[in-house]
């Protein structure tokens, strides 16, 4: 783990920039995706750059939840579900069994659309990760953790003061700040979001869009949104799925303006979906 | 008219007022659409006027009948009978009673008693026909007077919910009067007990040894009421049950609800839930003929002396009978615990062991001490398996090797064969039963306490 942290050091510099072509993250290629007999994904080729937000949207069902779950192997936990194809995480393959998902699960963090704190104290949810990984050891270390990782999420001043306080206290809008803050306590290098404002009031949205775009600087993120003004205020890139199938993926910009297909074309304006 | 025959002529009339009520209605030519309740309502309205009298009729009756018969049959009796005591006259009604119908009597009737009997029997006779003439007129009456009642305009719903509703509390009001009752009579005789035995001496003393002197020149009958050894005895064999229990229940809860497929937890489930619903006697049996000889032949041959009738024996016996009720409960309070917390945990690369130990058995935490303080108050009142298995010696002993005897053990002793029901030793019974009920009692609501707040957490 510790030369994990040196890679973030390296790579933490700020490099987004949308004009600069930007390095391949994680590569995706011909993934399908079965629930016992059922297909629900079929050979999804998509790749995703670093240090930028990539959006996942389509019409309920159509599988972005299932593709999001494929980049951390949290598919593996449900039963019956089936995965073939290729992702590559800089180069590794991460679907074949020999990869230790406890060490990818810690490179490529997530956040769910229901705040999910632990029933467990603010700062006990942040070092819950850096414990298990063994991230730190001394009490100092561990606090200057949940003191990062909290300033990093946008929560450090709201919640200071009650760190001992339980984690499912907070407001639902903190909750979903501390999770996030819970996933970049391992310093990963991507982060995975399943709608993760789909809970939250409009001013906790902001809140939490305002985060990603910050977020952008040193972590990789896919987010899934059903969203499409979310989509277009915090993604460079967009992907577009339907039925399964990824339709059309590209610059942010170009498919919500100039839109290949026909079927995204329905989709962002709103005649399906 | 015998009572069951008159019971089946009120029923039919009860359903034939339902389907009487149900055609009237129907028959006033408006549409059901236009009737201010369904028709079946009108029905049940008609069927409750016609059944709710009459079987208040004949609960009445067989409440008053036996007060009537017997002062009939005794005034015939004249003077003899008014010089009788109590008890000697119950036994003279008794053998009148026997002699009207034909059994078997304590005495050679006189002419006085068969002509009583014979009283008896006529009275009896009289009395049935005209309590049952009585019931059936009330139905009829019920019945013609509630289908006068009966017209589309007529709010016959409201008028069967508020019956329904009366009947509910009624239950339920019946079902409290009678724990009540229980505990009052509990704590009734229990302070009787007290009056004898100073309750200090009850709570503290170190001497258990119930039997009292009959005779004076009797030995071995000191009459001590000290309850520390037969609590201690409890608490020993309800530590032992709960050593073999709650770990077997918790791992086995833990396999099933996290790693056992969904069609193997369907199957294992039910089965270990059967270890429930074997009766208690087999386990005292089991305890007693099997584990125990087997504890002492194990003992022996390593040269310890264990008693062939062992607080060990029916400890652990006690805590095989217990696993489901910790097994089943927790399982059901960790499957409770939301997917998203596992999911979060494994999300943040914690292995399954690791999820369970930090994330899920903390969440579950408050619902797992629920269970076993519910599997504590159940081990506390066992009383077969301990009956048949621990012994009946008060010894005050932490030795699990040795006999003790329970508090339910020692309720039982007390209380079987005959009695004197004044005694202190029986009425030392009651003072267990007391202090035993307020344990369990206080057990029971802090569990429910635990397992309610637990579900407000996540609900
Ligand atoms: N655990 C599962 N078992 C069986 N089928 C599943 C499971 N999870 C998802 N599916 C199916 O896979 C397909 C894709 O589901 P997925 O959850 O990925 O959709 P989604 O795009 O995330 O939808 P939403 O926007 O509603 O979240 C759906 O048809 C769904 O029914
Ligand atoms: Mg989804």
């Amino acid at each position: 783990m510790a030369n994990l942290a040196e890679t973030q050091t390296t790579e933490g510099v700020p490099v987004a920039n949308d004009d600069i072509p930007q390095a391949i993250r994680i590569a995706a290629e011909r993934v399908s995706v079965f629930y016992g007999e059922k297909q629900a994904l079929f050979d999804v080729d998509l790749d995703i750059a670093s240090h930028s937000v990539t959006s996942l949207i389509g019409p309920s069902g159509c599988g972005k939840s299932t593709f999001l779950r494929c980049l951390n192997r949290m598919n593996d936990t449900i039963e019956g579900c089936r995965v073939a194809g290729n992702i590559k995480l800089d180069g590794v393959e991460i679907l074949s069994d020999a990869l230790d998902v406890v060490q990818l699960r810690a490179r490529v963090g997530m956040v769910f659309q229901k705040p999910n704190p632990f029933p467990k104290s603010i700062a006990d949810n942040i070092t819950y990760a850096p414990r298990i990984h063994g991230l730190a050891t001394t009490k100092a270390d561990f606090d200057a953790i949940v003191e990062r990782s909290l300033r990093r999420a946008g929560l450090w001043d709201e919640v200071k003061d009650r760190l001992d306080e339980p984690g499912t206290g907070l407001s639902g809008g903190q909750q979903q700040r501390l999770c996030i803050a819970r996933a970049i306590a391992v310093q990963p290098e991507v982060i995975l979001m399943d709608e993760p404002c789909s809970a939250l009031d409009p001013i906790a949205t902001a809140r939490i869009e305002e985060l990603i775009d910050e977020l952008r600087q040193e972590y990789t993120i896919v987010i899934v949104t059903h969203s499409m003004q979310q989509a277009a205020r915090v993604s460079q890139k967009t992907a577009f799925f339907h039925l399964g199938i990824l339709v059309e993926e590209g610059e942010t910009e170009q498919i919500f303006t100039a839109p290949r297909d026909e079927r995204t074309q329905d989709y962002i304006t709103g005649r399906f979906g | 008219m015998t009572f069951t025959l008159l019971t089946a002529v009120l029923l039919v009339l009860t359903m034939l007022s339902y389907r009487l009520g149900r055609q009237r209605v129907l028959a006033s030519g408006s549409s059901v659409k236009d009737m201010h309740s369904l028709p079946s309502y009108y029905g049940a309205y008609v069927a409750l006027w016609c059944g709710i009298p009459a079987f208040l009729m004949v609960f009445l009756w067989q409440v008053l009948e036996p007060q009537f018969l017997r002062s009939i049959t005794l005034s015939g009796l004249g003077d003899t009978a008014r010089a009788l005591s109590e008890t000697q006259l119950n036994l003279l009604l008794n053998d009148i009673r026997s002699l009207a119908s034909g059994g078997i009597l304590s005495r050679e009737p006189d002419a006085a008693m068969t002509e009583a009997a014979e009283r008896y029997s006529t009275w009896r006779n009289i009395s049935t026909a005209l309590w049952a003439v009585v019931a059936i007129a009330a139905a009829i009456g019920g019945l013609s007077y509630g289908r006068r009642l009966v017209n589309p305009t007529f709010r016959a719903r409201p008028a069967v919910e508020r019956v329904i509703k009366i009947v509910l509390i009624v239950a339920s009001t019946i079902a409290i009067l009678t724990t009540v009752g229980i505990v009052v009579s509990l704590l009734f005789e229990a302070l009787r007990f007290f009056g004898k035995v100073p309750i200090t001496e009850f709570l503290f003393g170190l001497q258990w040894s119930p039997q009292t002197a009959l005779r004076a020149d009797q030995v071995g009958s000191s009459g001590a009421f000290g309850a520390i050894p037969v609590f201690a005895g409890t608490f020993l064999i309800t530590i032992i049950a709960m050593t073999v229990a709650v770990p077997i229940g918790l791992m086995s809860a833990i396999y099933m609800s996290e790693y056992a497929s969904r069609r193997f937890r369907a199957i294992v489930k039910p089965i270990l839930e059967i270890l429930a619903g074997i009766p208690t006697v087999v386990y005292g049996f089991f305890a007693a003929l099997t584990i125990a000889p087997f504890f002492r032949g194990l003992g022996e041959s390593v040269g310890l002396g264990v008693a062939s009738e062992s607080a060990l024996a029916a400890g652990v016996v006690m805590g095989i009978m217990i696993i489901p009720f910790v097994s089943s409960l927790s399982d059901d309070v960790i499957n409770a615990v939301p997917q998203a917390m596992r999911d979060g945990s494994f999300a943040l690369g914690a292995t399954h062991s690791e999820t369970i130990r930090q994330v899920i058995i903390p969440a579950a935490l408050p619902g797992i001490v629920g269970s076993i303080l519910l599997a504590v108050s159940r081990a506390i009142g066992e009383t077969m398996i301990v009956v048949m298995a621990a012994g009946l010696a008060a010894n005050l002993t932490a030795n699990p090797l040795q006999a003790v005897t329970t508090v339910t053990v020692q309720i039982v002793t007390l209380l079987t064969g005959d009695q004197e029901f004044d005694s202190a030793k029986t009425l030392a019974a009651f003072a267990l039963g007391l202090v035993l009920f307020v344990v369990t009692l206080g057990l029971n609501v802090i569990a429910l306490r635990v397992v309610r707040k637990y579900r407000e957490k996540y609900d």
